[in-house]
């Protein structure tokens, strides 16, 4: 059992917990993510790790409740324990001195974001930080993010906090009056498309992390296969980041729906992107 | 006397019922056909049977204990040898296995080994499991990754050598395929957990969630143990590679079948997993996998089950109750079909594959004849859902991370006859080391890693 340690509400539907897990803890790097399960007849689901504290053996995930599992751990509280917490899992981010990077996060992907951004910073690149939702309120740890980075950006679509627009017409303002040397960028499928589409334009490296239905996490049911430059690959061993260049995104969004009907969230998880 | 030429049969639920529940298909031998087909046994001098048996049972020994009505001892004799009998009675290709040797085959059937074997496990289950003796413990410290057969054999094996055994398992619950992959209806996952227990019985521990080379490196496992085993079995689902696979609709055999077991998608929304199915469901493929899939989408609703296969009847590699139940049950083979392509509409659902039809042409390496394309025969059928089983290759994970390990150029982990790896103080056996294979194989390497692990021990 995985004990609850803390909770927060960071907006209406978006919470974050930490949670004892020593073993998880010990290895986290940024970019991986754990597969848990909240009682025995749970589903498995990914999160990404948004931070972790090897000291205290504890993880921290941050998650958008979109249907019934996440909408469950939602109402979990300090005391509570989860019954699985497997991790960390997939490959961690290429962390290293790029020279310029440019981070975009969009809606929950903000989360897994942060850790990253943090390790760019410390290995000595000049970070630029973009991130973006649908208006203010569904912007997550921005104090944090600002602290690691050298310039700081906001875009809402409905203008209430930032540019008024999407976080890719700021990347192209970067693009334009300065050499960028990497992006990241994790958010809704779409989102990290137009963010690719724009990028290749300048051959500027691009990475992305993609987050296919999962079912075990260790290569085993090819559930979360992608294609890769027409390569089929596995999100959980191969992945989760990717080159954002070579991604069949179009097909992702396809996977991606498979389960719609039987989970009958579609319109909650569309207004989430 | 003269000897009854055939097998007892073994009572099982009708067809027509059983495509409608989950509950396993065969019955089992009651006391009086067990006892009676134990008599068909010839107590061979030279033991034939034996030889086809990876875990070394006494065959012999065990059926003469039931023709003589004496099941606790006949228990006793597979216990000493075979730690889940109640598994392997029930999924172990006997055909090609035990049985294949029996002397018998020269006049008729084999003795219904498997099934005597089945017999005997079921009725300890039901007595309940008399509690092993606890060896002397030797102070010694084993690691085994992996809950699969082989896995859990050697595990097993070793604690009753009196080594400290523990298991780092990297799902929620124990038995690899014996768990997500082979189907309720066939082995019964109560069956699996209660092997288990008495694998825990034996002084074993077992910890979940540890994704060993992500959670725990081998290297941290060979610090703190004497000893490492690694029975991480197949993963990676392999692929057709034909145009349209990734469609919304098609499955791997894996993960179709690891959401309605180990997740209990056929009690959705009872429990969270879903899956789904539609009218008509086509499997790619002719093994075990295949024969499971195309079985449970009948139990889940579908209303044709279809199985293309680019060989004939002859060629298939599922056990042969696999197929005749699966026949029973109606699903439809298509024998000499090669898929070429998935379609779909044009939001990119699956509805319809393509294939062209085979004939047998020459011998090829392995000496079955190669299946050709006949030009210009393409056909299509409308489908809802596609499963692709057509084998799996070695769970990449451990390969992944630890270098020093030998692999082969699949992906296997290289180890000789008694599990030893290219690293001293690792063993490996199962599907991780051979490829897809057989619960038997993989209990049968368990076994003979757990021997290899003792001398190792006691020379260390
Ligand atoms: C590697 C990885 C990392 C992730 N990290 C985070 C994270 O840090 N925070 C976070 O909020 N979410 C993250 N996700 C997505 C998260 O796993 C899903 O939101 C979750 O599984 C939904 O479960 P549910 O039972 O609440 O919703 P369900 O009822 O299962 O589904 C609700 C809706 O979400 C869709 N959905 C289900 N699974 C996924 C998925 N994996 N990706 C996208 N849509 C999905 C369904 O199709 C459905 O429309 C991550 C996914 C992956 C693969
Ligand atoms: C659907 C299906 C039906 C089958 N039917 C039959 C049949 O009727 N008869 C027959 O003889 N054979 C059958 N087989 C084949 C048989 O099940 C396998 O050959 C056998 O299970 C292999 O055993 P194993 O112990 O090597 O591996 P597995 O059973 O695959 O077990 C491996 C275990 O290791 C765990 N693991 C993997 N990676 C890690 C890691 N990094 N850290 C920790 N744990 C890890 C896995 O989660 C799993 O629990 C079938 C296979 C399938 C898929
Ligand atoms: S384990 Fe398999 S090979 Fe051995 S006796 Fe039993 S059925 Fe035969
Ligand atoms: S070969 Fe057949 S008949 Fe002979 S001992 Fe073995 S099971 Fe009995
Ligand atoms: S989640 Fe099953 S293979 Fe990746």
């Amino acid at each position: 059992m995985y004990p609850i340690v803390e909770k927060k509400v960071l907006s209406e539907n978006v919470k974050l917990l930490k949670i004892t897990a020593p073993l998880v803890a010990k290895k986290a790097l940024p970019g991986q993510f754990i597969i848990l399960r909240i009682d025995e007849k749970g589903e498995r689901i990914p999160l990404t790790i948004a931070d972790s504290n090897r000291k205290g053996g504890t993880v921290t995930i941050i998650f958008l409740e979109v249907g019934k599992t996440t909408k469950q751990l939602g109402t979990l509280n300090v005391g509570d324990s989860l019954e699985n917490f497997a991790g960390p899992l997939g490959m961690p981010s290429e962390v290293k001195k790029y020279g310029t990077v440019v981070c975009v996060g969009g809606g929950v992907g903000i989360a897994p974001l942060y850790p990253i951004v943090k390790a760019l910073k410390e290995s000595g690149n000049h970070v630029i930080s973009i991130l973006g939702a649908k208006t203010k309120d569904l912007l997550l740890l921005e104090k944090e993010i600002e602290a690691f980075s050298d310039e700081f950006y906001i875009a809402t679509d409905d203008g209430s906090k930032g540019h008024k627009g999407f976080v890719s017409d700021v990347l192209q303002k970067v693009i334009d009056t300065q050499n960028v040397n990497m992006v990241m960028a994790i958010g809704p499928i779409i989102m990290m498309k137009v963010v690719s589409n724009l990028t290749k334009k300048y051959d500027i490296k691009t990475l992305v992390s993609l987050n296919p239905i999962m079912v075990d996490g260790t290569g085993m049911c090819g559930g979360c296969r992608v294609s890769i430059d027409g390569k089929t690959k596995f999100a959980c061993v191969d992945g989760p980041e990717f080159d954002g260049h070579k991604v069949d995104y179009d097909n992702l969004m396809l996977r991606n729906r498979r389960f719609i009907h039987a989970e009958g969230e579609a319109c909650k998880l569309a207004g989430a992107q | 006397m003269s000897v009854r030429k055939t097998k007892h049969e073994m009572p099982e639920q009708p067809p027509r019922e059983r495509i409608k529940n989950f509950k396993e298909v065969p019955y089992g031998y009651s006391k009086e056909i067990a006892i009676e087909e134990a008599k068909r046994c010839l107590q061979c001098k030279n033991k034939p049977c034996m030889k086809g048996c990876p875990v070394e049972i006494d065959i012999p020994g065990f059926i003469s204990c039931i023709a003589q009505g004496d099941f606790d001892k006949a228990s006793e004799v597979i216990k000493a040898k075979n730690n889940l009998p109640a598994i392997s009675g029930r999924v172990c290709p006997y055909e090609s296995q035990c049985e294949g040797e029996c002397t018998l085959k020269k006049i008729g059937e084999p003795v219904g080994i498997g099934r005597l074997e089945r017999f005997i496990a079921d009725y300890e289950q039901q007595k309940g499991k008399n509690p092993p003796k606890k060896p002397k413990s030797t102070g010694r410290k084993v690691a085994v990754v992996g809950s699969g057969p082989a896995g859990l054999t050697c595990a097993g094996d070793l604690a009753r050598m009196g080594h400290a055994v523990t298991v780092f398992e990297a799902l929620h619950d124990p038995g690899g395929v014996l768990m997500y992959g082979i189907p309720e209806f066939r082995l019964p996952k109560a069956i699996v957990k209660s092997e288990v227990e008495y694998i825990k019985s034996l002084g074993v521990a077992i910890n979940y969630d540890v994704v060993v080379g992500k959670t725990i490196d081998v290297e941290e496992l060979m610090e703190e143990y004497d000893a490492v085993f690694i029975g991480t079995g197949a993963g990676l689902p392999n692929w057709l590679n034909i145009p349209g696979e990734n469609l919304d609709g098609v499955y791997s055999a894996n993960e179709f079948l690891t959401r309605v077991n180990m997740m209990k998608a056929y009690k959705f929304p009872e429990y969270d997993t879903p899956v789904k199915i539609g009218k008509v469901v086509a499997t790619f493929g002719a093994g075990n996998v295949a024969m499971d899939c195309a079985r449970t989408s009948l139990r889940l609703g579908a209303e044709k089950s279809y199985i293309l296969y680019r060989r004939t009847e002859a060629e298939m590699p599922a056990r042969a109750e696999e197929i005749e139940h699966a026949k029973q049950e109606g699903v439809i083979f298509k024998l000499l079909t090669n898929p070429i392509r998935f379609i779909g509409d044009e939001k990119g659902i699956l509805k319809e594959v393509e294939y062209l039809k085979m004939q047998l042409g020459e011998p090829d390496d392995s000496g079955r004849r190669r299946p050709v394309p006949i030009p210009g025969s393409e056909e299509k059928i409308p489908i809802d859902t596609a499963l692709v089983a057509i084998g799996q290759s070695p769970n990449p994970l451990i390969p992944q991370t630890m270098k020093e390990l030998k692999i082969g150029k699949h992906g296997n982990i290289i180890a000789d006859d008694d599990g030893r790896t290219s690293v001293h103080g690792i063993f490996a056996g199962g599907d991780i080391a051979t490829g897809a294979a057989t619960v038997i194989l993989a209990m049968g390497a368990g076994k003979r890693a757990a021997r290899a692990i003792d001398t190792y021990l006691k020379n260390k």
